[in-house]
């Protein structure tokens, strides 16, 4: 059962050469195409669903929002934001960390305030929210 | 009530052809239950070994021993590990339909430029292709899916390459390995 390595590749025909080409580069094409969900680009903070600041994500800057329980702290930097800190009681939007694609999401549901990534405008991606 | 001579008797025919086509479809059955206790990073990542075999009876007998040993297999090797009728065994038929669709145009190639490899690779695509889209219909109604076919292709392209390199292994005449090969 034992063939020599050099005689695997004698098992080649041309067009399986092409075959395999192509094939990569199709492989290789799908990496970016489909992986690539656009860089964020604003940051949408809301209250009870009305919008409190919409903001680029190319600074760096601290923002805080009074809600029914208390203050929320979001931080913004350039490509990213975060929940600084929340007087929720389990601090699940504090938890996720930056947000850095489209379409992120992080809810305070006790203090009523959202933090959202949204993408380029003319993007395709019409998802009401995705979380990682 | 005597039981008589004269009773109808059934009597299927099996020819050398069933035999042959039956004798493959073990294999590729086989295959599918070893697979089957190889560990996966992900669901459909996995090496799709009885693509050899449907490969070699393609290249050896043609493409009606082919579909039926690989429907035989997607069927038989799904009763064995308790898959059939389940989401799994959907998706495996979807693939080996569509893969089987693209093999009956592929083998139209000119032998002598495109081996088993391309075949392979062909099939390769067309099985994982035929899964993501049952997958996106079906079972996971959302655009999501599509996220995880790059890791799909790539498997897909390496065990594509592979199979058939096997696949052309055994096929090949004459190969020091198969000194008395007794193709028909």
């Amino acid at each position: 059962m034992r063939r020599h390595p050099s005689l695997w590749l004698a098992l080649l025909r041309p067009g399986d050469w092409v075959t395999i080409v192509f094939s990569l580069a199709l492989v290789g094409v799908s990496y970016p195409l489909l992986w690539q969900s656009g860089s964020a680009e604003k940051a949408v903070i809301r209250r009870d669903g009305a919008l409190v600041a919409e903001l680029p994500l190319t600074i760096n800057k601290k923002i805080e929002v009074d809600g029914p329980i208390g203050r929320t702290t979001i931080e913004i930097e350039p490509g990213r934001a975060r929940v600084l800190s929340d007087p929720g009681p389990r601090q699940y939007c504090v938890r996720q960390g930056w947000l850095t694609r489209p379409n992120a999401i992080a809810i305070c549901a006790p203090n009523h305030i959202s933090l959202a990534l949204t993408g380029p405008a003319n993007s395709a991606n019409h998802n009401d929210s995705v979380s990682y | 009530m005597t039981p008589s001579a004269t009773k109808p008797v059934i009597e299927l025919k099996v020819t050398a052809e069933d035999h042959r086509i039956a004798r493959y479809a073990a294999a590729a059955i086989a295959l599918t239950v070893a697979e089957a206790a190889i560990p996966t990073p992900l669901p459909g990542v996995k090496p799709g070994l009885a693509n050899i075999v449907v490969l070699l009876v393609l290249l050896r007998h043609g493409w009606t021993d082919a579909a039926w040993v690989s429907l035989l297999r997607v069927v038989a090797g799904s009763l064995v590990v308790g898959q059939f009728l389940a989401p799994g065994f959907f998706l495996s038929l979807t693939g080996a339909v569509l893969s089987l669709g693209v093999l009956a145009l592929a083998v139209h190639l000119p032998r002598r430029f495109f081996g088993p490899v391309t075949l392979s690779i062909l099939a390769a695509f067309a099985h994982i292709g035929g899964q993501v889209l049952l997958a996106r219909l079906w079972l996971v109604p959302h655009d999501g899916v599509f996220y995880l076919v790059p890791v799909f292709a790539t498997t897909a392209l390496i065990f594509g390459i592979v199979n058939g390199l096997i696949a052309a292994h055994f096929e090949r005449p004459g190969t020091p390995t198969e000194s008395q090969q007794t193709t028909p």
